[in-house]
C-alpha cells in the first residue's frame, strides 16, 4: 500500500517554529543579530493574572463619582527641597529625542501636562519642544551624556540617573545611522549618518559607592532642589532597590522586561531581565526592610496598559507607574489606518517594531521630515491626555470598589492570583485558597 | 577675596557662594578654597567667569560641569575632574585620577602631572592637555575635542573613537579598536601649537607628537568587523 | 561596594600610632560603606606564641569561661583578652591546631582569624562605632588593613563584614563585585573549603587560601586570581610581614596609594590619606590594572 494513500498532516516543530526558522535564515543572510524596538513579545505572567477582591459584606465600597478617591502622588520627599506633586500616579517614561520625532516629544509633553503628570527626556538631551510643553519634566542622566549640560539640569524638575532599563538590563543603547539627522547629530556631538552606540556603564562612576558621590555632585550643582530618581532594569530588584536607597535616591524607577527600548538586540529583549510582575514585591520588600517604603517612592514600568494594571502595581506597593509603549500607541503608533504602509515595510499594524530604521508610517519613531508631519502635537497630546484620564478613572473605580479613599491604600491583600506563576511572583494567594507558592506550605 | 576653609565650612556653603557669584550684584571674582583634603564635588556647577584657587588635593568631580570659571587645584584631583565641563579652564597642578574630563563639552583641562585611566572618556568637545602620562582606555568613545599628552599613553588608547583628535608625544602601549595613527598635517600642527600655548607649555614642539584618530570602520556595522565589537 | 584602607609602616617609630592612623582613615570611608566595618592589625609577633581572634554574638555568656575551657587543649598556655564581641586568645604556637579544634566544637563562637601577628575585628555598624567598640585607635602594630562595607547581594552580618581571613596571618578586603563567585564557590567546596557566608569576597579569600595551600606564594596566588576571578575588584591583602594590592584588568573601582620614607598607604579615595603625616610631599599614585603590588618588611 502506498504511503500517499494515508498522508499525515505536515507537522511543524514547536522548537523550530516559523519565527525561529525565519530568524535563522535572516542571521545566515545578513551576519548581524536582529535589532528592534519595544519590549518582550513573549507571553509572561502579568497583571492580567491578578484579580481584585471588591468590597461586599466584610468591606464597604465607596460611592463612585461622589465619595472622593485621591490619586495625587508626591515624589522626592526624602532629600529634595522641591519634591514633585503629580495629579495622577501615571508618568511618561523616558524616550529620547532621536528615537522619537520632535512633534512626538512635544505631544508627550502636552498630553502629560494636560493630565497633570510628568514626562521624561531620553538618551538625546532635552529639546525646547519638550521643555516648553512639559509642566513637569524629568531629565535623564545616561551613560552617553548626549547633550548633557548644566543649564538643562537646572531647568529640569527632577533628575533620573539611568542605570538600566527592563528591555536590556546590562546593555547600552543603539541608534542606527538612518536616524542620525543633522539635528540629532548636533545634539549628540556625532557625525551625521553613523551608527550611534551608547555605553552600558556610566563613564565616570561604577557601583553604588561611587554613585553616592555622583549624586552628591548633581545635588550640589542643582542646589539640592531636584528629586534624584534612579532607574534600574528588572533583574535583581531586591538588591538593586536597596543599593539605590543606600546610594541616596529620592525615587526608584523599576522597569520590567515588558518595558520598551528604542532599539536593541532581540536576544537581549527576549532573554534578559524579569517580568514586571516578578519585580515589584522584591523591590517593595527592600524598601520595607530599610524602613523606606513610601519615603523613597517606587515607580514601576514595563507593560502598563490600563487602569487595572495601574491599580495592581500600586496594590503591590508601587507609588506610581510609568508608561512608554502605551503612550506611543495613544499618540498613534502602530495605528491600523497606516496598514498599507506597514504592509509595504513587511509588517502589519500592531507588529511594527523596527523603530530604529526611522521609517515609522505613524511619524513617531522617525526623523524623516515628511513622516513626522503626520503627528499633530496638539491632537496627539490630547489623545494621550484622554488615555491617561481613562486609566486614572479605571484605577479609581477599582480602588473605590475596594473601599479606598486613596489609590495608595490598595494593598497586596486586596488581590488574588489566577495562576500559580502569578501567585508566586506577586506574592498573593491563588484565588480561592490561602496558598502563595514559595511563601506558605501546601 | 573670599577665602573658604573646608575644614570649617560645609561644602554646600562653598558651592552656593560660587553659584551666587553668577547672580547680578555679586562682584566677587576671586575665591580661595583651603583644606579640601580630598573632598568631593568641590566647585561644581560654577557658571560665572570667576577664578578659584583650591589649595590642596580634591576628591571626585572637582569642577564638574564648569562654565566659564578658571579653577586651579594646587594638588591632585580624584576621579572625574572637570567632568562634562562646558567652558572655562581647570588646571590640576598634581595628578588626576580616572575619568579626567569625562564627557566634557568645552573649555580646557590641563593636568600638569599624570592622568590615570579613561582620561577624556566620551569627550564631546573639551580640550585636555596632560603634561605627564595617561592610563588605559583613555579617550574611549571620544566624540570630539582634542586630547594632548606630552608623556606616554596606556593600553587601548582611543577605543571606539569618533571624531576626537588625540596627540601623543611619547609611547602608546596599545591602540584600541578603530584607533589609528594619522598624518600630522599643517592644520594639526597649528591646532596643537595653539593648545600647547593655551596650556602654558613652551618647552615642547608640535612636531614631536603623533596624531591618532578614528579609522571610521565601525561607523556603520559591517559583519567583517565583528571582532572589534 | 566599599571603602578600603591600608597602612604599612616603614618607620617603626610610628607603630604606636598605627591604630589611630588606620582608625582615622577608616572613618573617612564611611560614605562608601555604612553597613559594617572591619580591621586587621598586625602586631609584633612574640617568639613561640600565636593569636586567635574569635567572635561571639553573646560575649557575656561565652567569653568568661573561655580561658578555662581552653586550658586542656592549649596545655595551659591560653590567655583570653576580651574586646566587646571579640576576644583575642594568646597561646603557644604549637597549640593552635588543638585549640582551633576545641573552638570549632564550641557553639556560639566564630574564628575571625589566626596567626602570629594578626588580630581581626569586624562588626555591623558605622565605622566610627566599630572602631570605638574595639578601641582600635589605641592599638600598636606594623601594618593593618581596614574595610567599610556597602553590602550588595549578601547579608549585612558580622561574618559578612571584611576582612576575610585567608590563612594564618593572611586576610583580604575587597571593593567591587565578582561575577563568577557562585561557580567558584562550588568548585572550592568540592576541594573541601568551607564557607560562612554567601559573600563574593569570602570566595576570593578561600580561593587564595586554596591556591596557597597548593604551594603558591601570595604573589602567585594573586596572579592566578587575575585569571580565575571575574568581575570588578580591588583587593588589599595582609600577610604577617607585608601587604599587597591588586586591581582587576578593567580597574574601575578606585584605588589611591601614597608612599613616604615612613609608610606605604592605600585608600579607596584620597580622602582616606589626606590626614597622614607628610602626605603633602608623599608620592601619590594609582595602582595599574592587573598588576600585583607587594610590600614587605
Amino acid at each position: 500500500m502506498s504511503q500517499n494513500n494515508h498522508p499525515t498532516t505536515p507537522r511543524k516543530s514547536s522548537t523550530f517554529d516559523d519565527y525561529t526558522l525565519s530568524e535563522i535564515r535572516r542571521a545566515a543572510a545578513t551576519g548581524i543579530y536582529d535589532i528592534r524596538g519595544g519590549g518582550t513579545k513573549r507571553k509572561v505572567p502579568h497583571f492580567d493574572d491578578l484579580l481584585f477582591l471588591g468590597a461586599s459584606m466584610s468591606r464597604y465600597p465607596l460611592e463612585g463619582y461622589r465619595e472622593k478617591c485621591s490619586t495625587e502622588v508626591v515624589l522626592g520627599t526624602r532629600f529634595a527641597k522641591k519634591p514633585i506633586t503629580l495629579k495622577i500616579p501615571i508618568t511618561i517614561a523616558g524616550m529620547s529625542f532621536g528615537s522619537l520625532s520632535g512633534p512626538a516629544k512635544e505631544a508627550l509633553g502636552r498630553g502629560a501636562t494636560l493630565a497633570g503628570t510628568s514626562t521624561t527626556t531620553g538618551d538625546g538631551g532635552m529639546t525646547e519642544e519638550e521643555r516648553g510643553h512639559s509642566e513637569t519634566l524629568v531629565y535623564q542622566y545616561l551613560p552617553s551624556r548626549y547633550g548633557m549640560n548644566p543649564r538643562d539640569l537646572r531647568r529640569a524638575d527632577a533628575i533620573e540617573i539611568v542605570i538600566g532599563q527592563g528591555a536590556k538590563p546590562g546593555g547600552g543603547g543603539m541608534l542606527l545611522g538612518q536616524k542620525i539627522s543633522d539635528r540629532v547629530a548636533e545634539m549628540r556631538t556625532l557625525p551625521k549618518g553613523i551608527d550611534q552606540r551608547s555605553a552600558c556603564r556610566h563613564p565616570d562612576w561604577t557601583g553604588p559607592d561611587d554613585l553616592e558621590i555622583k549624586i552628591l555632585e548633581l545635588r550640589e550643582i542643582t542646589g539640592w532642589e531636584k528629586p534624584i530618581y534612579i532607574k534600574i532594569g528588572g533583574a535583581r530588584p531586591y538588591y538593586d532597590t536597596a543599593l539605590a536607597v543606600k546610594a541616596g535616591a529620592d525615587v526608584v524607577v523599576l522597569d520590567g522586561m515588558q518595558g520598551g527600548t528604542a532599539a536593541t538586540q532581540e536576544v537581549f529583549i527576549e532573554h534578559v531581565g524579569m517580568p514586571t510582575l516578578a519585580c515589584i514585591r522584591p523591590a517593595v520588600q527592600a524598601l520595607q526592610d530599610l524602613g523606606m517604603h513610601r519615603k523613597v517612592q517606587l515607580i514601576v514600568s514595563g507593560g502598563i496598559r490600563n487602569g487595572a494594571d495601574v491599580a495592581k502595581a500600586l496594590a503591590l506597593g508601587a507609588d506610581a507607574v510609568s508608561i512608554g509603549t502605551a503612550a506611543l500607541v495613544a499618540l498613534g503608533d502602530n495605528d491600523p489606518k497606516w496598514e498599507a504602509e506597514y504592509q509595504a515595510l513587511g509588517t502589519t499594524a500592531g507588529s511594527y517594531d523596527d523603530w530604529h530604521e526611522g521609517r515609522d508610517p505613524a511619524g513617531i519613531t522617525t526623523q524623516d521630515p515628511e513622516l513626522m508631519k503626520r503627528v499633530d502635537p496638539a491632537l496627539a497630546g490630547r489623545r494621550l491626555a484622554n488615555y491617561l484620564k481613562v486609566m486614572t478613572l479605571e484605577a479609581q473605580t477599582i480602588a473605590r470598589a475596594c473601599g479606598k479613599s486613596h489609590v495608595h491604600n490598595l494593598e497586596p491583600e486586596d488581590l488574588v492570583a489566577l495562576t500559580i506563576e502569578a501567585s508566586a511572583m506577586a506574592g498573593v494567594p491563588l484565588a480561592g485558597t490561602s496558598w502563595i507558592p514559595g511563601k506558605t506550605g501546601f | 577675596m573670599p577665602v573658604i576653609d573646608l575644614a570649617t565650612t560645609p561644602l554646600r556653603e562653598l558651592n552656593q557662594a560660587l553659584h551666587d557669584a553668577a547672580a547680578p550684584g555679586h562682584n566677587d571674582t576671586e575665591f580661595e578654597v583651603l583644606n579640601p583634603k580630598g573632598a568631593h564635588a568641590v566647585a561644581v556647577g560654577v557658571a560665572a567667569p570667576v577664578s578659584i584657587e583650591v589649595k590642596g588635593s580634591v576628591g571626585y568631580y572637582c569642577g564638574g560641569m564648569n562654565e566659564q570659571a578658571s579653577i586651579t587645584v594646587h594638588g591632585s584631583a580624584g576621579p572625574g575632574v572637570a567632568e562634562n565641563m562646558m567652558s572655562g579652564t581647570v588646571v590640576i597642578k598634581g595628578d588626576a585620577s580616572q575619568y579626567a574630563g569625562a564627557t566634557g563639552r568645552g573649555g580646557l583641562l590641563v593636568i600638569e602631572g599624570n592622568a590615570a585611566s579613561r582620561c577624556g572618556i566620551s569627550m564631546k568637545g573639551i580640550n585636555i592637555v596632560v603634561r605627564g602620562n595617561i592610563g588605559h582606555m583613555s579617550a574611549f568613545m571620544a566624540q570630539s575635542g582634542n586630547l594632548v599628552v606630552l608623556g606616554d599613553a596606556g593600553d587601548a588608547l582611543g577605543d571606539s573613537l569618533y571624531e576626537a583628535r588625540l596627540f601623543v608625544r611619547g609611547a602608546v602601549k596599545s591602540l584600541g579598536a578603530d584607533c589609528i595613527a594619522k598624518e600630522m598635517r599643517p592644520e594639526h600642527l597649528e591646532l596643537l601649537e595653539g593648545l600647547l600655548a593655551e596650556a602654558g607649555i613652551t618647552d615642547v614642539k608640535p612636531q614631536e607628537f603623533t596624531r591618532y584618530g578614528s579609522a571610521r570602520t565601525l561607523y556603520n556595522f559591517n559583519i567583517d568587523n565583528a571582532d572589534a565589537y | 561596594m566599599c571603602g578600603i584602607v591600608g597602612l604599612f609602616l616603614k618607620d617603626r617609630g610610628l607603630e604606636p600610632q598605627l591604630g589611630a592612623l588606620l582608625s582615622g582613615m577608616l572613618v573617612t570611608m564611611t560614605d562608601r560603606g555604612p553597613d559594617s566595618a572591619g580591621i586587621a592589625i598586625y602586631g609584633t609577633p612574640e617568639a613561640g606564641r600565636a593569636k586567635i581572634t574569635v567572635q561571639s554574638a553573646e560575649p557575656g555568656a561565652v567569653f568568661p569561661g573561655l580561658q578555662a575551657e581552653l586550658a586542656e587543649a592549649s596545655g595551659g598556655s591560653a590567655t583570653v583578652a576580651v574586646k566587646s564581641t571579640h576576644a583575642v586568645i594568646s597561646l603557644d604556637a604549637d597549640k593552635v591546631a588543638p585549640v582551633r579544634a576545641a573552638l570549632a566544637a564550641m557553639p556560639g563562637l566564630k574564628v575571625m582569624g589566626a596567626g602570629e601577628a594578626v588580630e581581626i575585628f569586624k562588626e555591623v555598624g558605622l565605622p566610627k562605632d566599630v572602631i570605638a567598640r574595639f578601641e582600635i585607635a589605641k592599638m600598636t602594630g606594623s601594618h593593618g588593613i581596614g574595610h567599610t562595607r556597602m553590602a550588595t547581594e549578601s547579608a549585612v552580618t558580622t561574618m559578612g563584614a571584611h576582612p576575610f581571613s585567608t590563612g594564618a596571618d593572611q586576610c583580604l578586603v575587597h571593593n567591587g563585585s565578582l561575577s563568577n563567585h557562585n561557580g567558584l564557590r562550588r568548585v572550592l567546596r568540592q576541594k573541601g573549603m568551607t564557607f560562612e557566608t554567601e559573600n563574593d569576597t569570602e570566595v576570593a579569600a578561600a580561593y587564595l587560601t586554596a591556591e596557597m595551600a597548593g604551594g603558591k606564594n601570595l604573589g602567585q596566588a594573586l596572579e592566578g586570581a587575575l585569571d580565575d576571578l571575574d568581575g570588578f575588584f580591588t583587593f588589599v591583602v595582609g600577610t604577617k610581614s607585608g601587604f599587597g594590592v591588586v586591581r582587576d584588568p578593567i580597574a574601575c573601582k578606585p584605588a589611591v596609594m601614597a608612599e613616604t620614607d615612613q609608610y606605604v598607604a592605600f585608600g579607596s579615595e584620597y580622602r582616606a590619606l589626606a590626614n597622614l603625616p607628610g602626605i603633602e610631599t608623599a608620592r601619590v599614585w594609582e595602582p595599574e590594572p592587573a598588576t600585583v603590588y607587594f610590600w614587605e618588611h
